[in-house]
């Protein structure tokens, strides 16, 4: 066997075990890249809403087109058809009836439900008084309603459950339904059995409901009807789509490019599948790397493989062209220690990101570093086996002589160079404030007008935007519950000063059996009750003697069992309590939403008192917003950590192999200046930065000093021969085309990227060239 | 009987040259002209579960021709707005609000008193056939609901008063309860 064909297997084998490994990943869209690696124990709680909360089941429906009776009947069709379905646990549009069975539920178990149980409640003075309440309430308009219920209900049990709910804004109504606020369009919330997370199960669902839709409205008679949808489900299948379209469509340019590219140098369809072997290594192995580490790998890491095959190309352009002449070992000897070093600078930059504690960062350090070392050793140790000795490159040296001539128009340069750094570095100063995107919406694929959508639909049926909660843990339910009741009761004094509007408890529907079984208690036996009503309503308007169902009632109560989560099924309540009360792997969390003042809106909730009234319950207040800024601000203070760790370890790794401070600076000048004019020049272009700029920068040094180096080298040997500066410009050319692509993305991680290492990488093969030692002739 | 027929026929040919100078159309030229002031009220509500009426009195003021307050002092605070389609309803520490717009029968209701004190005709004759008796000085206004949906509710609505002021309106409902409500005027100097 020749050493040729053994390479050959040994790459052939690896390549088969690593595309085994490929097939069996599981690839991601969803929001999980962005979610911190190492939350703290709110941002878990951030995290957890996110994959799994309520929240990110509900879809917000809008019916557009025809008349409002039209869009109303499109509506109750619509609605009729999806609550039948498996796949949705919740429609609501408005309309009449859709309530009954939780009005129906709350009716029947009052006595377990109303916080007014309480023995005193049942005194002679306690019932006269609530009594007397509820036909004072007769007197007011709204008396025609508790009028019906009164005998059953004199105490007003129900009236007190009713006013602790959501006193949240109720959506508009046109012709029965849920409307928007000018009227025009109809409005549905549903809820989905599958979670937010599960985008294959979201898109499924989303699709279904267009269909049904068309069929409503066919069944309406509605030609013209429009569906808008929004909500955390459709912005996962979006995003899956878009990440998934730009994936191929980015790679497919990036590699058209560089083949054009490389067949233009090489002219040899053989020469050409040769070079593009170590790229598809490095891509192969930049998968199974991270699959095998992290289990799921990121579609916006693979998205970064069209930079990864502008870089790892650059081995197979350096070995071929420059070893044309002098064959594969005089190449180890005299270019393959420069290339190793330009490897290892590109590796610094990347390892320096697996310390992220933001996944989709860490991924995209290991996929590129795994990437360019298979790349770069599949050049050194498989690629000149396999080409032999046999590899005739065409004639290049008729590229030297104009870009010798273009060095020595850099090298005239090099004030003009200083002068526009300086002058770049002063504009980034002076606009050091608004410089930064201030969150993590910078990274955020969801589109500016999906976004607006988002927000009209959400204004117009008053979905909870949930931004505050506090949040418990306990061993078990009913601890959960019970100390849900208990923070309620200091929540409850925050409602009565103003601090807070109100807030949702899982617990108003789902009371603790200790609560249940306290309330039960406070209800007198019945003899005892009649004998109290008769003295309580002695003097009263309405007679004891007109009460006999309010006996019957009480009676009931008190043998009823107690209410559990199986007894809430079928109604609404049953879903607001699964949304507020879940189970962990390490137990049960209550999630307690405050509402703001009432009033005026969008007013915030003035968080020190929540903070104060809830220290020591075990309560953790959550701002999510907060939260959502203060990891955006984690991320962004730990990438800059991590760059100028990754730039300090680069500066190392030259300082310790080039031995010399004055090659050193030559090394790392051109860098620098390339970093401040790129960084300039995206600010100038009217981008906000954010934290994948940052990385770009860290990146143009890694990447940008494998030109440098050549520079470097050539000024220890006092010459650059024609081959080596026709490699270098084209491997510059092919990382330039790589990373550049991704400026054409439309996600923002891979767009900053590119925007900052295309450019940045030219920049510093073309300052390096300016600022290089002059040549003898 | 047929006495007590013709007594009846005589004394409407006697009524009848003030009737025909008092219409519908002119009680609701009165009450046009009434641009708004502050009453005292006191309202009284027969239920058939309670042995005694439920009282309750305060002030009122109309605004023409679509502000309408109740502030109710006896026997708990509670204040009722009603402001264009917009009906706010604020008690102890609770407050709601309605688009009528979207509750066509509670905007009907609305209207028999809204359209009353601004003599808004066909606003009333929209839900309601009107009966008028008495005179310009003392005259009932009778309104039955034409819409199934509204006498559902409200069997009948008695509003009485003289010239452009309304003095009482009695509700009765389908259940056979009624209200009575009474204005006195408050003299605004």
């Amino acid at each position: 066997m020749s050493a040729a064909t053994r390479a050959f297997l040994i790459w052939l084998l690896a390549m088969l075990a690593g595309a085994i490994v490929v097939w069996n990943s599981h690839f991601s869209a969803d929001m999980s890249f962005f979610l911190p690696g190492r939350p703290s124990a709110a941002q878990q709680v951030l995290v957890d809403q996110l994959k799994e909360g309520a929240v990110t089941r509900l879809l917000m429906v809008a019916i557009e087109g025809g008349e409002a009776a039209q869009r109303a009947a499109v509506s109750r069709q619509l609605r009729g058809r999806l609550e039948k379905m498996p796949e949705f646990v919740a429609v609501q549009n408005g309309q009449a009836g859709s309530l009954d069975a939780d009005r129906d539920f709350l009716f029947r178990h009052r006595y377990q439900l109303s916080p007014a149980v309480r023995p005193e409640r049942f005194t002679v003075d306690g019932l006269r008084e609530s009594i007397a309440n509820s036909v004072d309430l007769l007197a007011s308009p709204a008396g025609m309603m508790i009028k019906p219920l009164l005998p059953r209900d004199p105490t007003g049990e129900m009236i007190e459950l009713l006013s602790g709910l959501s006193s949240g804004a109720q959506p508009n109504v046109r012709e029965g339904v849920w409307a928007s606020h000018d009227g025009e369009r109809a409005m549905l919330l549903i809820q989905s059995a599958a979670l937010g997370s599960d985008t294959d199960a979201q898109e499924e669902a989303i699709a279904t409901i267009r269909r049904q839709f068309a069929e409503s409205a066919q069944y309406a008679g509605l030609s013209d009807a429009r569906i808008v949808i929004s909500g955390p489900g459709v912005f996962a299948v979006k995003a899956r789509e878009t990440i998934k379209s730009e994936v191929s469509k980015l790679s497919a340019i990036s590699t058209l490019a560089i083949i054009a590219v490389l067949f233009f140098v090489y002219r040899s369809g053989r020469l050409l599948s040769l070079g593009l072997l170590p790229v598809l290594s490095g891509a192969l192995a930049g998968i199974v790397a991270v699959s095998l580490a992290y289990g799921t790998v990121f579609g916006i890491t693979v998205g970064f493989g069209a930079a990864l095959i502008g870089e790892a190309v650059d081995y197979s352009i350096y070995y071929f062209v420059q070893s044309g002449r002098l064959g594969a070992a005089e190449w180890r000897a005299r270019f393959w220690p420069t290339i190793r070093l330009g490897v290892l600078t590109s590796v610094c930059g990347f390892a320096a990101l697996l310390f992220s504690g933001f996944p989709g960062l860490a991924q995209l350090g290991l996929y590129s570093l795994s990437g360019v070392l298979t790349a770069a050793l599949v050049t050194r140790f498989i690629l000149p086996a396999l080409a032999g000795n046999d590899h005739p490159v065409r004639d290049l040296s008729h590229l030297a002589p104009p870009l010798r001539q273009g060095i020595r128009v850099l090298q005239g340069l090099r004030w003009p160079v200083i002068l526009l750094t300086v002058a770049a570095a002063t504009v980034l100063v002076i606009n050091r404030n608004e410089l930064w995107h201030p969150n993590l919406s910078a990274l955020s694929t969801v589109s500016a007008e999906d976004s607006a959508t988002d927000m009209a639909l959400r204004a117009d049926i008053g979905a909870p935007d949930s931004r505050y909660m506090a949040v418990i843990t306990a061993p078990d339910r009913e601890a959960a519950l019970q100390a849900a009741e208990r923070a309620g009761q200091q929540l409850d004094v925050l409602v009565a000063k103003g601090v807070i509007g109100g807030y949702d408890s899982p617990a108003r529907f789902l009371p603790s059996q200790a609560m249940q079984a306290s309330r039960r208690a406070s209800l007198p036996a019945g003899d005892e009750l009649a004998a109290r009503l008769k003295l309580a309503q002695a003097d009263s308007p309405l007679a004891a003697g007109k009460l006999g169902p309010f006996l019957d009632e009480v009676a009931r109560a008190k043998e009823q069992g107690n209410i559990t989560r199986e007894s809430l099924n079928g109604t609404s309540l049953a879903l607001v309590v699964d949304s507020l009360l879940m189970q962990r792997p390490n137990g049960w969390s209550v999630l307690l939403p405050l509402r703001p003042p009432a009033g005026v809106k969008g007013v915030d909730i003035d968080i020190e008192p929540v903070r104060a009234t809830l220290a020591g319950s075990g309560a953790l207040f959550i701002d999510m917003k907060l939260e959502f800024d203060r990891l955006y601000n984690d991320y962004l203070d730990e990438a800059t950590l991590l760059s100028l760790a990754g730039f300090a370890a680069i500066v190392a790794l030259l300082a310790v192999t080039l031995r010399s401070p004055r090659r050193l600076g030559a090394v790392l000048l051109p860098l620098l200046l390339a970093v401040i004019l790129v960084i300039a020049g995206v600010h100038l272009a009217g981008e906000q930065l954010h934290l994948m700029h940052l990385i770009g920068m860290l990146l143009i040094v890694a990447v940008g000093s494998n030109y440098a180096l050549f520079f470097d080298r050539a000024g220890d040997e006092h010459r650059l021969d024609a081959p080596t500066l026709a490699s270098m410009a084209i491997a510059n050319l092919t990382t330039a085309i790589g990373f550049g692509t991704l400026a054409l993305s439309s996600v923002p991680v891979l767009h900053a990227v590119g925007i900052t290492v295309g450019p940045g990488a030219v920049l510093a093969l073309l300052l390096a060239a300016c600022f290089s030692g002059k040549e003898r002739a | 009987m047929i006495k007590r027929l013709l007594g009846c026929l005589f004394l409407l040919l006697l009524a009848l040259p003030a009737s025909a100078a008092f219409d519908v159309g002119q009680l609701m030229t009165d009450l046009a002209k009434n641009k708004g002031g502050k009453a005292k009220f006191t309202e009284k509500k027969y239920i058939s579960l309670l042995d005694k009426p439920v009282v309750s009195s305060g002030e009122m003021s109309y605004t023409a021709p679509d502000r309408l307050e109740k502030r109710t002092l006896q026997p708990k605070v509670e204040t009722l707005l009603l402001d264009k389609d917009m009906l706010s309803i604020e008690r102890e520490k609770q407050k709601l609000s309605i688009n009528l717009a979207n509750q066509p029968e509670a905007l009907a209701f609305v209207d028999s008193i809204r359209g009353t004190l601004s003599g808004n005709r066909a606003a009333l004759e929209k839900n309601y056939a009107l009966h008028l008796s008495g005179t310009a000085d003392k005259w009932v206004l009778t309104l039955l609901p034409s819409e199934q949906k509204i006498a559902a509710l409200v069997l009948r609505i008695t509003v009485s008063g003289s010239r452009g002021l309304v003095r009482s309106i009695e509700y009765l409902q389908a259940d056979g309860d009624r209200s009575v409500l009474n204005m006195e005027p408050i003299e605004s100097k």
